[in-house]
């Protein structure tokens, strides 16, 4: 009889002897940066900054790199607090954002590091609308809006029912859309299907409904091409779709957007994270193609590694 | 009373019984009314029918997603780490991350929880009213939405107070936070399910209240505890939201090195990534990855489950 309780005992003083270690160390630990490089921020970003984190760890042994999804706002946030190396944006810094980081002691470089389509996706059984004018989209999604019926929209379409779909109002591609399209970031009719940050959804909501619409990044026309049409668009010089040549061409306006990669002054002293960066610019076709994202052109390509070049010079005097 | 008395007593209340007896059997020999058969008969279909769409339910779930993810469900998908490749993509820094912290908070939760237990079972004075307010509020704490407890993680855990970091362990206390009151709760039930005879021999015999508790009372309530435990971290291996909160991200290609490594992810994180991706190959992975984690927390509770007949066999 003495076995058993003598070891019931035994585990129950290893237990607590662990989780009042545990707490004891945990205390004790938390020093800041300088372990693995930190990457958070916008989701669009995010599969563009895993590609380059996965193919330089495959070549740099040793290296580590993580990547959040916060979202834009969500990762500047936590950049302007020090707690990551890299944002990742789908829109500019905002001037309250920056104001946060400069508060915090932070200084950050902007470095474009891709290019996306932002596309109007609609049913592919919609044989009527093949064009729409930056007029119409902005009648469709401004705010307060009441048009409801494609006709609304072109006398000549049919009077079906418009489903509309859209991303949640913290999402980078939201403040695009809207900046782009309505005049103001953030100002968009509210009465749409909110499918928050998971495009599948609205790709899933436009394929079930004939007189559906919806707007996320190109990635999302090029993999669900049976299921989605992407629409063109006319900004007053012509009706034109999104594609990778139009986008590097400069022509898909004015919904083209570029991504950017904020690093931080401190980070990029440091010699991994500047390695990281000169990969992601020097791999950027691999890179953009991994993530399903427009490359950027040599000429861009250019002018980032000059940028990149200048900060390490910088950093180091 | 006279003997005579007794006797006559005795006889009525063997009466009785017998005559309930034969009531009884006539009840049970069909002499109820048509209209009484046919509503209990009606209420043995619903009962089945909940029971049914419950079963049918989680079945159709676990049936998808098996035939959505089997294509990936082998080695590969264990040992790989994240990719943004689907080919290669895998989960091993996520059942690492998963392990490390759920077993970290399991270390951490069950001592609190047990502790907080015993004393207000055993010491918490009757209704004292602060005792009251303790217990109303583990109540309410049970039921405080799982971001919420995110965002107090964010706020006192990874930055404030404590000032962790994003670390794997912020995520454990995180978890711990959420899952408290479950520990509590089970525990009490367990140590309120001692009998009372147990702890009055022991004092009998000279033991300290502290003895009594340490060798009697608790190693009968090991059972009990267990349960909730089991409770917990079925509760604690699914949860995303807070854990995002707290630096779980989605995008790591190294497993822990400790409860203070910088930098993990967990499975429920990972697939909730994997879903939201535009090829449609990672929402197979996405598949395969729910039934990983689902076998995983069946191991987990296997053995807890192991661990619980061992002792009750013992006590």
């Amino acid at each position: 009889m003495r076995t058993p309780r003598r070891r019931r005992r035994a585990l129950l003083v290893a237990a607590t002897a662990i989780a009042v270690g545990a707490v004891a160390a945990g205390c004790g630990g938390g020093d800041g940066r300088g372990g693995p490089i930190v990457i958070d921020g916008s989701s669009t970003v995010a599969p563009l900054s895993e590609a380059a984190a996965e193919q330089f760890q495959d070549r740099n042994s040793g290296a580590r790199v993580t990547v959040g999804t916060s979202g834009t706002g969500g990762g500047f946030a936590k950049f302007c607090r020090g707690e990551t190396d890299i944002a990742d944006a789908s829109r500019a810094i905002t001037p309250e954002e920056i104001e946060a980081c400069a508060a915090a002691g932070i200084g950050f470089e902007q470095i474009t590091v891709a290019y996306d389509g932002l596309s109007v996706a609609v049913n592919l059984e919609n044989d009527w609308a093949q064009c729409l004018t930056l007029e119409q989209l902005n009648a469709i999604w401004a705010p307060g809006s009441d048009v409801s019926s494609w006709n609304q929209v072109d006398p000549s379409f049919p009077d079906e029912k418009l489903v509309l779909f859209g991303p949640g109002t913290d999402s980078g591609t939201f403040d695009f859309f809207t900046r782009a399209v309505n005049g103001e970031a953030g100002a968009q009719r509210t009465d749409y299907d909110n499918v928050g940050e998971d495009d599948n959804a609205a790709v899933t909501g436009v394929n079930g409904s004939l007189g559906g619409m919806a707007y996320f990044g190109l990635s999302f026309i090029r993999e669900n091409t049976d299921k989605v049409r992407a629409l063109e668009i006319d900004d007053g010089s012509g009706c034109t779709g999104p594609s990778a040549e139009t986008v590097q061409a400069g022509e898909y306006t004015p919904l083209a957007r570029p991504l950017f990669v904020y690093s931080a002054d401190t980070a990029l002293a440091r010699p991994d994270v500047e390695a990281l960066l000169r990969f992601y610019v020097e791999q950027n076709d691999a890179i953009s193609s991994q993530a399903l994202v427009i490359p950027l052109s040599q000429e861009q390509r250019d002018t980032a590694i000059e940028q990149i070049d200048a900060l390490a010079g910088g950093a180091t005097e | 009373m006279s003997d005579p008395d007794r006797r006559r007593l005795r006889t009525g209340a063997r009466n009785a019984i017998r005559a309930a007896g034969e009531d009884s059997e006539a009840l049970a020999l069909g002499m109820r009314s048509r209209a009484e058969v046919w509503k209990s008969t009606a209420f043995l279909a619903l009962l089945l029918l909940s029971v049914l769409v419950a079963l049918s339910l989680l079945f159709t779930l676990i049936l998808d997603a098996f035939l959505d993810g089997r294509s990936r469900l082998n080695l590969e998908l264990l040992t790989n780490f994240p990719s943004g490749v689907p080919e290669n993509a895998g989960l091993q820094s996520a059942i690492f991350g998963s392990l490390w912290v759920i077993g970290m908070m399991i270390l951490t939760v069950v001592p609190l929880g047990v502790g907080a237990a015993i004393y207000l079972e055993e010491y918490g004075e009757g209704n004292r009213w602060y005792k009251r307010v303790i217990e109303v509020n583990i109540q309410n704490l049970a039921a405080v939405p799982s971001i919420v407890f995110g965002i107090l993680g964010l706020g006192m855990i990874v930055r404030g107070p404590l000032s962790l970091g994003q670390v794997a362990y912020a995520g454990s206390l995180t978890l711990a936070l959420l899952v408290l009151p479950t520990i509590i709760l089970a525990s009490r039930e367990a140590l309120r399910a001692v009998p009372s005879s147990l702890r009055e021999a022991s004092m009998a015999l000279g033991a300290t209240k502290w003895q009594t508790i340490w060798h009697h009372v608790l190693p009968n309530a090991i059972p009990g505890i267990a349960t909730g435990a089991i409770l917990a971290v079925s509760r604690a291996i699914g949860e995303t939201a807070p854990l995002l909160l707290v630096g779980a991200t989605v995008f790591v290609t190294f497993n822990p090195d400790g409860p203070l490594s910088e930098g993990y992810t967990t499975l429920p994180v990972q697939i909730f990534n994997w879903v939201s991706r535009p090829q449609d190959e990672f929402r197979v992975l996405a598949a395969a990855g729910i039934i990983v984690l689902l076998v995983i927390l069946l191991v987990m509770n296997s053995f807890a489950i192991w661990l619980r007949n061992r002792y009750q066999r013992h006590a």
